[in-house]
């Protein structure tokens, strides 16, 4: 982690946006938000986080690649398909990012597959062209 | 029979089918039908907020605006996935409390022929069902094989209780519900001080040392406290826990082996049902030797995953720092 998230709010008062955007710091964020309900000025400090990690996909700021990368794999997924599809996105960001580490990870994903935890094919919504025009609304209302 | 609008949430149709398995074999005992929502899609969990914000709540958005639809006799959505709760809730929140938001989120959903009405709806959590409408009174009438001297780690899990935007749980940081739940199965509850603390997450898949260490911390702290079992209420939670279980003892060098169940697993078994209608046998470590203990047999047949893993000593790697236990725990 580059920054704690002290610093983060430091830095984003001191106006060091194109560090803040370049920081690493958020796509550590696990969404636990203990922050947030710890916070004693109540900033909801997940959302900021949030807003964050989308400014600097926006911008293409970010250096950090895996975790931005495993993001946009799993909503191109959703934006497809409607449902989550963890086979996909299991293997796709596997040889993407670990290819090293595949073989260890096999044993897993064997378990997955025969323990029917995981399918080899995604499952599709049936109003999949209605979800999409939202979600293509909402990302233009997003730019304006 | 109270009616409930239903939203599975993508994991309960796959990883976490144990826990769709095991809520429908209790939802008659439980005077619970469940009324699942037509068509829903995927709640986005952690990862579209961070891509596109607005995009993030109207595709929740385009859930709640069909179960308003949809509301009939009920407008309690109840979702048994911890993340999906907290996107519905959340969304829900935010819409009522920001009208800017509110007509984004509308504007885009006006794209599919919807509109959803903020605060048309009650977002609730199946625990909190259980123990607020069900009642504790009623679960414990259902009881007849109850979990004695089963010992039970409660694990939230962070996204439940925190950041409650409703105000729904009694602690954000140690809530009571699953606790007194699990003692009305007749278990023996342990006082798990790391009951919300972090599961990893989707750190599992973008820096495993962490996620192996967050890991670690919980299945570490429920040995101390000689937990046989970790209940829990979440698909996540449940995946990194016990999925990656032999992975982080390959890791650290270490062989915990604490089975991860869902809460109404042990529920299902507490009312007397046979564990091949809970979902038991689809997890990693094995929970027979824990069953065996209240005298429960599960017929299942082995499995090869995580035993069959590859044989890789790694050299023990420094971690986060542990948390301490008191020395004189309590006994049984």
């Amino acid at each position: 982690m580059d920054h704690t998230p002290r610093q983060i709010f430091a830095m984003i008062r001191a106006d060091m946006r194109d560090a803040v955007l370049k920081s690493n710091t958020p796509w550590h964020c696990v969404s636990c938000y203990y922050c947030t309900v710890r916070c004693p000025q109540e900033v909801h400090i997940t959302d900021v986080m949030y807003t964050l990690k989308s400014m600097a996909i926006r911008e293409k700021r970010y250096d950090e690649t895996i975790a931005p990368d495993f993001s946009q794999s799993f909503i191109g997924y959703i934006e497809s398909y409607g449902r989550s599809f963890e086979f996909g996105l299991a293997t796709r960001h596997h040889l993407r990012h670990r290819l090293l580490q595949t073989p260890a990870a096999v044993p897993l994903g064997f378990g997955m597959l025969t323990k029917g935890r995981m399918d080899l094919t995604p499952q599709r919504i049936e109003h999949i062209e209605q979800l999409q025009a939202i979600l293509s609304r909402a990302l233009e209302l997003e730019v304006s | 029979m109270a009616k409930y609008i239903f939203y599975p949430g993508c994991s309960l149709t796959r990883n976490a089918r144990a826990y769709l398995d095991s809520l429908v074999a209790i939802n008659d005992r439980l005077g619970i039908q469940l009324d699942e929502i037509d068509d829903w899609n995927c709640c986005g969990a952690t990862e579209y907020m961070a891509i596109h914000t607005i995009g993030a709540w109207a595709l929740i958005g385009r859930n709640l605006a069909i179960a308003e639809q949809q509301a009939n006799g009920s407008r309690t959505v109840m979702a048994p996935c911890s993340a999906c709760y907290l996107n519905l809730a959340k969304t829900d929140s935010y819409m009522q409390k920001d009208a800017k938001l509110n007509e984004q989120v509308n504007a885009a959903l006006a794209a599919g022929n919807l509109h959803y009405s903020a605060g048309s709806l009650e977002i609730r959590h199946l625990l909190d069902v259980i123990v607020n409408d069900v009642g504790l009174d009623a679960v414990k009438a259902e009881v007849v094989r109850p979990l004695s001297g089963l010992r039970i780690a409660p694990y939230y899990g962070c996204m439940i209780a925190r950041p409650d935007p409703e105000h729904r749980w009694d602690d954000v940081e140690h809530p009571m519900a699953l606790d007194r739940l699990l003692e009305a199965l007749g278990a023996q509850v342990i006082d798990f001080p790391m009951k919300t603390h972090c599961c990893g997450g989707h750190m599992t898949q973008i820096n495993t040392p962490v996620a192996y260490d967050l890991i670690r911390r919980l299945v570490h702290t429920a040995s101390e406290y000689r937990a046989d079992v970790i209940a829990v209420l979440c698909p996540m939670c449940q995946l990194n826990l016990d999925a990656y279980q032999p992975d982080m003892n390959r890791f650290f060098n270490t062989n915990y082996q604490i089975p991860i169940l869902y809460f109404t697993q042990l529920m299902g078994l507490a009312f007397g049902l046979e564990p091949e209608q809970l979902g038991f046998g689809t997890e990693f470590v094995d929970a027979r030797p824990a069953l065996r203990r209240i005298d429960i047999e599960v017929a299942v047949a082995e499995t090869p995953a995580g035993d069959a893993a590859p044989k890789r000593v790694k050299k023990v790697k420094e971690g986060l720092p542990m948390p301490r236990m008191p020395e004189d725990e309590e006994t049984s």
